[in-house]
């Protein structure tokens, strides 16, 4: 149709560079501006089928190729892990489709997909983490009914997620919400930071990088702009608290990093490895080492 | 329309071809909307924007770029009184994008302004509902300055520390009006600003901090 958009925009694959139509990137390119002009507000997008089912990533799929171009470098994560399944295949679909160039390290990315961790070496002005989104509406395991949530959200009335904190004091004596920890963005909105460990809320807050949010099977887009106040959710005399590990990270010796448990033998034999496999890589090239290296 | 005037319309000589859209249009409009994501993600951090599009006048360059990247049949655009006035610009945004034109400004998802000092009141455009605040209108301003030695200071998410942003030339109580669409966050209309070669961008979540300096 157009014979300007020749097949080396698309790496020889017959697909449009990075696999969405233009006018679908238009649409959800609206919808992040709009994202990031309300942080923490959930915008609603037309959201496609991918080439992959729902719950691999079809929402931080298609805010990566929304805005991706030709000279970025894309960095995919899992769980913190670069060689997983779902990493490696996006990877893969995006250097097929957008012929980009990929990379392992965040320090060299500029646009990071990732599902459930961030990387634990800080990000950068420059550099975009888009977010794998499988539930993005953090008060539907209370409320389930949209109308409702909306209604909440546009109040500001955020009292059903503080009870269901005090609950979980109630019954376990301190807050038993481990991922998906609830945050306030900018002050006003309540935001599911998707199913990220708590440990890493922390590392929302401030964040020199723009945080984008997209879940394809609930079609909705959010996003936290750079240097914007993320609050986790808590009470005065039940402060916010991280996990910690009794034991450094056995193959790189980092501590205060988020650690995987692995089973070594079955006999009760285990270690615990950083989650963030460039991270640990990158340390262990510089000499460092733990206890099982 | 009536059969005479669709007669007549073809009949009339082609004064004047169309002008041409992104050379190359799937990564031109990438380059174009990253720019724009930056530029609302980091409130009047003053940005590069390229573009080798040579629109009828009094369209602007840039402004052309943000429409061809980021309208099309979806959002209604609204055209100011002197790109009305010109049925060049009309027919260029209809060709390259087939974006409906309409002439009530509450109506438009996007508005394009070629003469920001008669920019209509903010709150003549769409605002969004507290339901829906992304229903609300993003306004492109073709600026003849852009600055951040001047103007007020704002903050806000994007903003590690109060910076000063203006640009000029704009209606003389346009620090009310950003106060004041501010303050009906989360509702309010988000405000790129074009200059040659460049742009910047306040969305509605930018507080001006110190509304006492004026530009």
């Amino acid at each position: 149709m157009n014979p300007q958009v020749t097949d080396t925009d698309t790496g020889g694959t017959g697909y449009n560079f990075a696999y969405l139509d233009e006018g679908t990137k238009r649409m959800i390119r609206r919808a992040i501006l709009k994202a990031i002009a309300i942080p923490g507000y959930q915008v609603p997008f037309a959201a496609r089928e991918m080439p992959m089912p729902y719950g691999w990533g079809t929402g931080g799929v298609q805010l990566t190729a929304a805005i991706l171009g030709a000279s970025d470098v894309l960095k995919v994560i899992d769980q913190g892990a670069d060689d997983t399944t779902n990493a490696v295949s996006i990877r893969r679909f995006f250097t097929a489709t957008a012929g980009v160039a990929t990379t392992t390290r965040t320090a060299r990315a500029t646009v990071i997909q990732t599902r459930h961790r961030i990387p634990e070496a800080p990000l950068a002005e420059g550099q975009v983490l888009v977010y794998q989104v499988p539930i993005p509406e953090p008060l539907r395991f209370l409320e389930p009914r949209e109308t409702e949530t909306r209604e909440l959200h546009a109040l500001g009335e955020y009292g059903l997620m503080h009870v269901k904190l005090y609950e979980d004091i109630a019954r376990h004596g301190h807050i038993a919400t481990t991922y998906a920890y609830p945050v306030e963005v900018a002050g006003r909105y309540v935001m599911d930071p998707s199913p990220t460990p708590k440990f890493d809320n922390p590392k929302m807050d401030d964040c020199p990088a723009l945080q984008l949010f997209g879940a394809g099977r609930e079609k909705r887009i959010y996003a936290i702009p750079p240097y914007t106040r993320v609050r986790s959710l808590d009470f005065e005399d039940h402060p916010f608290r991280v996990q910690s590990f009794a034991h450094p990270c056995a193959l790189c010796g980092a501590q205060g990093v988020y650690l995987d448990e692995v089973v070594l033998d079955d006999a009760g034999g285990r270690m615990f490895v950083c989650s963030d496999t460039d991270h640990c890589e990158t340390r262990r090239a510089d000499g460092h080492t733990g206890e099982a290296a | 329309m009536a059969r005479a005037s669709v007669d007549a319309a073809l009949a009339r000589p082609l004064t004047r071809p169309l002008a041409r859209g992104f050379p190359d249009p799937v990564h031109d409009a990438q380059g174009v909307f990253r720019a724009a994501m930056e530029a609302l993600s980091r409130p009047g951090r003053i940005g590069p924007l390229v573009t080798a599009l040579a629109p009828p006048a009094p369209l602007t360059p840039e402004l052309a770029a943000l429409a061809l990247a980021l309208v099309d049949a979806d959002t209604p655009v609204w055209l100011d009184a002197p790109l009305r006035a010109e049925p060049a610009v009309a027919a260029f945004l209809r060709f390259h994008t087939g974006a409906p034109i309409v002439a009530e400004p509450e109506r438009a998802t996007f508005a394009l302004i070629a003469d920001p000092a008669r920019c209509p009141a903010f709150t003549a455009f769409a605002q969004g509902t507290l339901a829906h605040p992304d229903a609300s209108a993003t306004l492109i301003l073709a600026v003849e300055t852009l600055s951040n030695d001047a103007g007020p200071a704002f903050a806000g998410p994007g903003l590690r520390e109060a910076t000063r942003f203006g640009a000029g030339p704009l209606p003389a109580d346009w620090v009310a009006r950003l106060v004041a669409n501010q303050a009906g966050f989360p509702q309010g209309i988000d405000l790129l600003f074009v200059a040659p070669g460049r742009l910047a961008g306040l969305p509605r979540s930018a507080r001006p901090v110190a509304p006492e300096v004026s530009s």
